[in-house]
């Protein structure tokens, strides 16, 4: 029942702001499951395309650069150790630390739109993107690919910039003392979206770059 | 403590916080100042999307031209269907009541996330602003039906992009409500209110908050990508470049389907309050209703290829859509009996509310059974895209929802304003409703089992008849409709004052004033019994009080514990 007091949270207007990190983590949890429907829409799509179309894709993944994919993939993986780490550093106090490592995140973060700018560039450079040149040659196959392949790595790369400024806004409150040792639940709530990130572009890896 | 009295000295309506006048409620993060700032954009919408069907009914009165070109009835039923469907019927209930009343009737001073309520209420109204932005931009109103089936919605010359973006907007504005309902059910329940203990209204938007979640973002993606096929002919849906129309229904649907159950769910929750409070006894099989809600949220979740059964799907697939929706008919039907087994040696009184429900209850049993119907597969393949559909999802959706709407609107009105309305005029009201609303629908079931086609601009003579039937009908519906909510606007400043409970209701928004002091209650309140009994007190208003004057500490566990 005590439970159920602090969770009473409140928050009207000048009134002191309880307290519910259980509740707050849930919203999230929550939101998090809305995420994976989003993309869950395309996967569904990616799966029945890869069925009906399976030699366009393979000769469109072909194409891919799988080393460029495998170095994002260290890279977005070593983010979310270092997100995890900085929560963990947060609760015992080493603000500094924890500071360290979410700045280490958010340069991952910008070195994997960088990685992807380059990618798209050279792909588009060539002449494949929707409408372009070399696509209108393409079989139907590989024209849905890439349509899929842009659509679902620019949602991903919109959800990266969306959990860099989630990530940038935990770093401003913590340097103001505003999430701390006893008080991380935003930190926590961040470092969740930041692996949601993190499992999408696992998922997208193997799809549009090893299964050819 | 006395700086909460302070504020529960005065209503919500009167209190005057950190921002005045117009800001009060802009910026205001109380549940139920955004409850009524949903009902006023709601009631807007509500009346613009009706002012174009009376105008498509009136086109249908005659064949050919009546009042309006082809194009301009085109855009017309796709307005109307959008903005019923996302701006009316998905949050009617939910955003408004559900706001309003869920925090009251579960002991809470508010939801869980206030700032993200307000949120939500901003992105329903920038959503509702892009779609009428839609009507005079770009080639015009969208043309597509509000289902935007492709390849037609990539195709069209008209405005489809920011109609189908501000369809996503609203998916996001409801997908917030749902996450902040499902959270403050879980974490702000009163010491005492164990899960069946629950109004039964809350047990319905529980439900639908999962359904919110977990579908809507399907939706969105959905939207999007017609977005992107427009802008950019990335080929997802476009025949021409590989893409497959059927995979865009299918995911349409995925949404679309249990976005039904959205709009019915928190309906029938409303149902199960107003019946005990008028039967004056307890509702009759509770744990039946509150799991039946769960259950039609779940099946209803795996039925959505019986929206294609005539556009393509193996045999096998059609037989399980088919079985599954003959399902959905379980728990709904559990409902129903239940329902009706709660009036039976109940001592009833009847009252506008009342009279809505059992309306609700007729109405909804004929959408419901003409919804088996299209779901079996030889009888739907005769009524595919007739106006027998339209009629159907008419009954269940405006017949179901809509008419709860009104009922809501009657038993909440004297807590949300503190005013009550005038009861006579409230019941001939009703009646005009139901009488002009079955005119209106009922022949459609008759024309499209004729054989009249949905959204089509032109018929055959021998359809006149029933066309003018339906039409004279929606008069009759409309001027019932302007005579309810004029009965109600003038109670809202000439009504007299309402009791704190002038129903007898025994749920807990009614132990508190009308309209609710800012933070509802004075002290959270301790719950010992279920929401519909009668015959004694089940809520402890002022535990720290009253249980003192018993036995000391203590009691409040024991007590809770009793049941």
């Amino acid at each position: 029942m005590s439970d159920h007091e602090i969770a009473a949270v409140q928050e009207h207007s000048g009134h002191v702001v309880h307290r519910d990190d259980e509740g707050s983590k849930m919203g999230m949890w929550l939101f998090l499951f809305t995420e994976l429907l989003l993309f869950g829409g395309l996967f569904l799509l990616y799966g029945g395309y890869r069925f009906e179309y399976s030699e366009g894709f393979k000769a469109a993944a072909a194409d891919m650069n799988v080393f460029i994919g495998m170095i994002n993939t260290v890279i977005l993986l070593t983010s979310s150790l270092a997100v995890a780490l900085s929560i963990a550093a947060l609760q015992e106090n080493k603000k500094t630390l924890s500071m360290g490592l979410l700045w280490f995140t958010q340069v991952c973060g910008l070195a994997f739109l960088v990685n992807k700018y380059f990618e798209w560039s050279h792909e588009i450079h060539n002449g494949i993107y929707p409408g372009g040149p070399a696509l209108e040659n393409m079989s139907n196959g590989e024209v849905i690919y890439f349509g899929l392949y842009y659509t679902m790595t620019g949602l991903h790369g919109l959800h990266v910039i969306v959990g860099m400024i989630f990530i940038g806004f935990v770093m401003v409150f913590i340097q103001r003392d505003k999430i701390t040792s006893t008080n991380y639940q935003k930190l926590e709530n961040a470092g969740l979206y930041w692996h949601l990130v993190d499992i999408i572009w696992i998922f997208l890896f193997p799809l549009f770059y090893l299964l050819h | 403590m006395s700086h909460t009295l302070a504020h529960n000295e005065v209503s919500f309506l009167e209190y005057q916080g950190k921002h005045k006048g117009i800001w009060g409620w802009l910026l205001t993060l109380d549940h139920k100042r955004i409850g009524i700032m949903y009902l006023v954009a709601i009631l807007l919408f509500f009346f613009v999307a009706m002012t174009l069907g009376i105008l498509m009914r009136l086109e249908m009165l005659t064949p050919g031209e009546t009042i309006m070109k082809p194009q301009t009835y085109n855009s017309i039923f796709t307005l109307h269907g959008v903005i019923m469907v996302f701006l009316f019927i998905i949050p009617a209930i939910p955003a408004v009541f559900g706001n309003f009343i869920l925090p009251i009737q579960i002991g809470a001073k508010d939801v869980i996330f206030p700032r993200l309520n307000l949120f939500s209420w901003y992105l329903y109204i920038i959503g509702g602003i892009l779609a009428i932005i839609s009507l005079f931009t770009g080639g015009g109103a969208a043309d597509t039906g509000w289902t935007f089936y492709v390849p037609y919605s990539i195709r069209s010359a008209q405005n489809v992009s920011m109609a189908t973006f501000a369809a996503f907007v609203l998916g996001f504005s409801s997908i917030l409500t749902g996450i902040n309902f499902i959270a403050t059910i879980h974490r702000l329940r009163a010491p005492g209110m164990t899960w069946f203990r629950l109004p039964l209204f809350i047990w319905g938007l529980y439900a639908t908050s999962w359904i919110q979640v977990l579908a809507t973002p399907i939706i969105g993606i959905t939207l999007a990508l017609i977005i992107l096929e427009r802008m950019l002919g990335i080929g997802v849906f476009d025949p021409a470049l590989g893409g497959d129309p059927l995979l865009y229904q299918h995911l349409f649907w995925i949404y679309s389907h249990p976005a039904v159950y959205i709009m019915i769910l928190p309906a029938m929750g409303v149902v199960s309050e107003i019946l005990p409070t008028f039967a004056r006894k307890d509702v009759f099989g509770y744990k039946q209703i509150a799991i039946s809600s769960l259950g039609i949220a779940l099946i209803g979740y795996l039925v959505w290829g019986h929206h294609m059964f005539a556009s393509g799907m193996s045999n096998t697939s059609r037989v399980v859509f088919s079985l599954l929706t003959f399902l959905v008919a379980i728990p709904t039907g559990v409902k129903i009996f239940n329902w009706v087994a709660t009036l039976y040696k109940g001592s009833i009184k009847f009252s506008a509310p009342l009279y809505y429900v059992l309306a609700f209850i007729f109405i909804f049993s004929v959408g419901g059974l003409t919804g088996l119907v299209l779901g079996a597969l030889a009888t739907d393949v005769h009524v595919t895209d007739t106006y027998f559909v339209v009629a159907h999802f008419h009954y269940v959706m405006f017949g179901g929802m809509g008419i709860m709407f009104f009922a809501t609107c009657h038993y909440w009105f004297p807590k949300v304003f503190g005013k009550m309305y005038n009861e006579k005029l409230a019941v001939i009201a009703c009646t005009v409703i139901i009488i002009g609303f079955n005119i209106l629908y009922f022949p459609m079931f008759i024309m499209g089992y004729m054989g009249m086609p949905r959204r089509y601009y032109d018929y055959l003579p021998e359809f006149q008849g029933w066309h003018v039937l339906s039409t004279v009908g929606s008069w009759i519906l409309v001027s019932g409709i302007m005579f309810m909510f004029g009965n109600l606007f003038y109670a809202l400043f000439k009504g007299t004052k309402a009791a704190t409970n002038p129903w007898g209701g025994t749920t807990l928004e009614w132990r508190v004033p009308s309209p609710p002091p800012l933070e509802n209650f004075d002290e959270i309140p301790v719950v010992t019994g279920g929401p519909y009994v009668h015959d004694k007190p089940t809520y402890i208003m002022h535990p720290s009080r009253e249980l003192q004057h018993q036995n000391g500490g203590g009691k409040i566990s024991q007590e809770v514990k009793s049941h």
